[in-house]
């Protein structure tokens, strides 16, 4: 059985003035330790889709099950990492990265520690006791990341996280997620525009049309790909034809707008 | 020069920037006393109506000695820091209460406007006639003045808290009133602390104008008592001891201030 099971999922917003369709009829199973990209235009309804795997918004119909059961609300086998940053800025980095723990009642001296371990793989290890205005965009994501990874969910949601580092930090993050990924065997879905990113770090695919969002096609990583690190997946043949698909495929919406 | 004597002058420099202003600062008080002193030595201010710096002085350690300015102080002082944190607090509750019910935040709405734009004082014979001509209804009236405003600019600023705040936390299991705690709150503190500035001005009007209303005691009662004997050196005394007691609760907020916001550094 599928780790994820998401299930002919519809969203529309409701306001006074407006109704918009996001999402329409997407279904998509996702294996346990699996690493999926999932790419589409800009406004097509990648944060709402990854906002509804994480519990945070409910579908206005389909369903959901994580493990067999329908989610309904936020689970701590789901950590979720949003589009912007959102340290806390009142709380010192250490603080701010044992925050799931501390709301899930697991901050222990272990806990704590291996948080503060994760810290230090980032290459912030010296910053703990400072505060979220003192660093970096980039340095703030990846707190960020420690945050959503020191709860050790099974199901990692990042919604853009490398978009604001520079190309250099961008590479070693990736890298070091990836690994960090399939060493402790996680599942992942990662929304990035970034189609090289999608390429290099994931098994499978997954491309939204325009919005309402549906799945317009999914392209699966050769073999030969998904043994590599990101950094050294970026520098083969297989790499650069996945590429010339899906930068055509991208493009065609872009040709249908403008038609 | 190198680096270390550029920021041992550019020290310097703000050492004699800061002593400059303090010179000025301390110029201007001295100034004002001297001047008072002098126009009304000298009768151009008359100083049946405007006393004197010497008179106040005079009169200050003829209270001290029979101990009762110590009364009036403490009587008024009490009653400001009670009305103070009471309006604050209730403010503070109310705001969190409408926070959490749109409905009630809602049905509200209307009330809160109208209950702002009133002139909290004129409710004063209103208070008296309900609590009694004392402590309570001077304290009521401290704490009126500033809770329906408290109420309205801490429940914005808890509208106003970025949603995205709210979902992390809430991606991490947090149920609503742990959200409030560990994410609202703690993001309006530079709110509630100003509001707390502006509401130790607020409940030392409060407090005075009950005071003058009903008070057998306190500094507000030594102004009104000193206005019917046109006694003015005491109008005088107790107005400077405002000033003093008033300046001294500022500097206690912007204490806790600095405590509670050290993270902007
Ligand atoms: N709370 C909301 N209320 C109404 N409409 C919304 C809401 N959130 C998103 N939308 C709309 O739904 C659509 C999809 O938004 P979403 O944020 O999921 O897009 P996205 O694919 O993540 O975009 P981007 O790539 O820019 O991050 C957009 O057209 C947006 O305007
Ligand atoms: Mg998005």
């Amino acid at each position: 059985m599928a780790l994820l099971e998401i299930n002919k999922i519809e969203k529309t917003y409701f306001s006074k003035t407006s109704v918009t369709e996001a999402i329409k009829d997407i279904n998509l199973a996702v294996e346990r330790g699996e690493f999926i990209s999932i790419i589409g235009p800009s406004g097509c309804g990648k944060t709402t889709l990854l906002s509804m795997i994480s519990g945070l918004l409910k579908p206005t119909s389909g369903t959901i099950k994580l493990d067999g059961k329908q989610i309904t609300k936020p689970t701590p086998e789901t950590g979720y990492m949003l589009q912007q940053d959102y340290l806390f800025p009142w709380l010192s980095i250490r603080r701010n990265i044992t925050l799931g723990l501390k709301t899930m009642g697991l901050l222990t001296k272990e806990t704590e520690c291996h948080a503060l371990h994760l810290l230090n793989e980032m290459g912030l290890g010296e910053f703990k006791d400072v505060y979220p205005s003192q660093l970096s965009g980039g340095m703030r994501q990846r707190v960020a990341l420690v945050r959503m990874l020191a709860t050790q969910p099974k199901l990692l949601l990042l919604d853009e996280p490398f978009s604001a580092l520079d190309f250099q930090t961008k590479l070693k993050l990736e890298d070091l997620v990836h690994s960090t990924i399939k060493e402790h065997e996680k599942t992942a879905i990662l929304v990035t525009h970034d189609i090289s990113e999608a390429i290099a770090m994931s098994d499978r695919i997954v491309m939204l049309s325009r919005r309402p969002a549906t799945i317009h096609r999914i392209f699966k990583v050769p073999d030969a790909l998904k043994g590599l690190e990101p950094f050294e997946a970026r520098n083969t043949a297989l790499f650069n034809d996945l590429f010339q698909d899906i930068w055509e495929e991208l493009e065609s919406f872009e040709h249908k707008r403008t038609s | 020069m190198n680096t270390k004597e550029l920021h041992n002058a550019y020290v310097q420099g703000l050492k004699r920037e800061k002593r400059f202003v303090r010179i000025t600062q301390l110029s201007i008080l001295i100034l004002f006393f001297v001047s008072w002193e002098f126009l009304t030595s000298q009768r151009i201010l008359d100083p049946l109506l405007f006393s004197s710096p010497s008179r106040v002085w005079n009169l200050l350690l003829i209270r001290i000695s029979d101990g009762s300015i110590f009364v009036h102080s403490s009587v008024t002082l009490f009653e400001t820091v009670l009305g103070f944190i009471l309006g604050t607090a209730m403010g503070t509750a109310m705001a969190a209460m409408l926070w959490w019910s749109r409905f009630l935040s809602r049905v509200m709405d209307p009330y809160l406007v109208v209950l702002n734009s009133m002139p909290k004082v004129a409710l004063g014979p209103i208070l008296i006639v309900g609590l009694g001509p004392g402590f309570s209804s001077i304290i009521a009236m401290g704490a009126l003045i500033s809770v329906i405003i408290t109420t309205l600019v801490v429940y914005n600023a808890f509208k106003e808290v970025d949603e995205n705040y709210v979902k992390v936390i809430r991606s991490f299991g947090a149920t609503k009133r742990k959200s409030f705690f560990s994410v609202i709150l703690p993001a309006c503190f530079p709110t509630i602390i100003s509001t707390l500035k502006v509401n130790v001005g607020l409940a030392w009007v409060g407090v005075i104008v009950g005071e003058f209303l009903v008070s057998k005691q306190g500094l507000g009662y030594m102004i009104i008592y000193g206005f019917q004997v046109f006694n003015f050196t005491m109008v005088m005394l107790s107005l400077l001891i405002i000033a003093v007691l008033a300046t001294c609760m500022y500097q206690l907020v912007e204490l806790l201030e600095r405590k509670l916001l050290k993270y902007r550094g």
